[in-house]
């Protein structure tokens, strides 16, 4: 039912992992199936001034399709300026996997999600200014992330502290 | 993964087909191939005695007369049967049916069906082990019940009813009571006398016969509407040419299981045992579904915190592993397995099941694979996880 391409980039994700300190952050969570996807990101000049991604890490907690979208984006994303990134939509993604299962195309939004929801927190920490439809965007995915922090509230805040004190999986339920 | 190299572990979903039940089978497509119905003639008379013998085998092995035991061509046909016959047979006594939260999904929407056409159904909770408590039958219930139905194995966890008790209080109560057993036939003795069972659902694919055979017990003297109208086979309760081919496959798989029951019990539950501990053992935060001793021989069914069934699947399958889980991601609903929610569990936690069942061909060294192969698998999927 899958792509050799969403296969190939489940097996052997690209780019995933934490990156310390990084400059912006997107979490976002699909509120109908529940998996998870966080993006970490670390932005750069060019020689035009122009911000762009030099680096670009995932963590999802998700199904073949969600890692492998996880994994495509990362692909798609580095070194691209903001101005190209932004451009990159779920039909790109299923695109670059050649093809996603009618009922896994949620998924693909789901990254696509997670990308400009970093920008924008790159942007809104950095004080600059913020595309309207970045905005737009970023209040949808507030209102979804709500209900999905709210299934996960217990492994979050245990995620956060492993972030401050560094820790293994426990084997509380 | 060494090249070619394949182990099934997904028995609950289909078993292959016994050798020696292909080979019973074969002569009743080409040579004996004749419509029982038409039983003037020879070749329509070879049918209808191969018919008989196969019913005679299915009934003894389940203490149930030859008259009780209609072939149907799934488990789901005959569940449906079961449901909407008993529930518009008997519609003038009552229109309350009770059947438990983790019946198969055939169950559940036959009874959802039903409520559109105004009959009552409740639905009984299940503890974490996924077992029916035998007061909230008591206190479900009421003067207008017609139908109690409860599953004799659960097919996600194998957890396993008492269903000899929930039948006794349906005879108390007058209610007619009916189990699907198309996990538990075959894998553990049933009676349905001594069960106290007026109906059974029980299916040939799940038991290394072939796919299309299926049967419901129906007790003597039950009211019954039939599902499927026509030519009057099967005593009137399922018109249709019987799949005589399939049938008699059946009945071949039924005799093997007996014959062979005892010995493959006790040689799956080890295996099972050897699995469930090695698992919860080499991984942290892993975790057991459904009953730990009060289950099938053959089921072993797990959650690993952090991560997701599919991927664990899709994981074991690029290492020959045939596993399954019931999680949203691979449901067509995108809903968790509404029988682990049942017991308890958390979407999250339900996010990440896995259930691996084990059969006639499973060796100890497939288990022992297992026990190598997904310690691994959980341990990369969990590093590309958020959540540690």
């Amino acid at each position: 039912m899958y792509t050799k391409k969403v296969l190939e980039h489940f097996k052997h994700p690209h780019n995933y992992g934490k990156i310390k300190n990084p400059d912006g952050i997107g979490k976002v969570g699909n509120i109908v199936c529940g998996d998870v996807m966080w993006l970490y990101i670390k932005v750069s000049k060019n020689k035009e001034n122009q911000e762009f991604i030099k680096d670009i890490k995932f963590e999802t907690f998700g199904c073949v399709a969600a890692i492998a979208v996880s994994s495509i984006i990362t692909d798609l994303a580095k070194g691209k300026t903001f101005k190209a990134v932004l451009k990159t939509n779920k039909d790109k993604i299923v695109e670059s996997l050649e093809g996603l299962p009618p009922i896994k195309l949620h998924c693909s939004v789901l990254a696509a999600d997670a990308l400009k929801e970093a920008i924008h927190n790159y942007l809104f920490k950095n004080k600059k200014e913020i595309p309207p439809e970045l905005k737009k965007h970023h209040r949808r995915v507030k209102k979804e992330k709500k209900i999905i922090e709210n299934r996960y509230k217990d492994w979050i805040k245990a995620e956060e502290k492993i972030h401050k004190n560094g820790k293994r999986i426990s084997n509380k339920k | 993964m060494k090249k070619g190299k394949r182990i099934y572990l997904d028995y609950a979903a289909t078993t292959p087909v016994d050798s020696r039940v292909v080979k019973t089978m074969l002569p009743y497509f080409t040579v004996k191939f004749g419509n029982p119905a038409s039983s003037l003639y020879s070749f329509g008379q070879e049918a209808k005695e191969a018919l008989e013998r196969s019913r005679g085998i299915i009934a003894s092995v389940l203490g149930a007369k030859s008259g009780e035991i209609i072939f149907t061509a799934s488990a789901t046909e005959s569940n449906n049967t079961a449901l909407k016959g008993i529930a518009f047979a008997n519609r003038n006594k009552g229109k309350h049916i009770i059947i438990s939260s983790i019946e198969h999904d055939c169950v559940l929407n036959s009874a959802k069906w039903l409520q559109s056409q105004g009959f009552e159904v409740e639905k009984l909770p299940v503890d974490k082990y996924g077992l029916v408590n035998l007061k909230d039958v008591e206190k479900a219930i009421r003067k207008d019940t017609i139908l109690i139905s409860v599953m004799n194995a659960n097919n996600e966890m194998g957890t396993i009813e008492p269903v000899k008790e929930i039948g006794r209080i349906c005879r108390e109560n007058g209610i007619y009571f009916h189990t699907d057993a198309a996990q538990s036939f075959g894998k553990i003795p049933i009676d349905v006398n001594r069960m106290n069972i007026d109906l059974l659902t029980a299916s040939s694919h799940k038991m290394y016969g072939p796919k299309g055979a299926a049967l419901l017990f129906v007790r003597k003297g039950v009211k019954i509407e039939p599902f499927l109208h026509g030519g009057g086979q099967e005593f009137g309760l399922r018109s249709s040419t019987v799949n005589i081919p399939a049938v008699v496959g059946f009945a071949k798989a039924v005799e093997i299981c007996r014959k062979e029951i005892k010995e493959e019990t006790q040689r799956l539950t080890k295996l099972r045992d050897r699995l469930m501990e090695g698992v919860l053992k080499k991984i942290p935060a892993s975790y057991l579904n459904g009953h730990p001793k009060k289950r099938l021989p053959n089921n072993a069914n797990f959650w690993f915190k952090f991560i997701e069934g599919e991927s664990i699947v899709a994981a074991l399958n690029s290492y020959g592993i045939a596993g399954s889980t019931v999680s949203a991601c691979s449901s067509l609903k995108l809903k968790p397995s509404h029988v682990l929610l049942a017991c308890g569990l958390k979407p999250s936690q339900a996010h990440g099941s896995l259930r691996l069942s084990l059969g006639r061909w499973t060796k100890e060294e497939d288990v022992d694979y297992v026990l190598e192969i997904l310690p691994k698998v959980v341990e990369k999927l969990r590093k590309i996880s958020p959540f540690k």
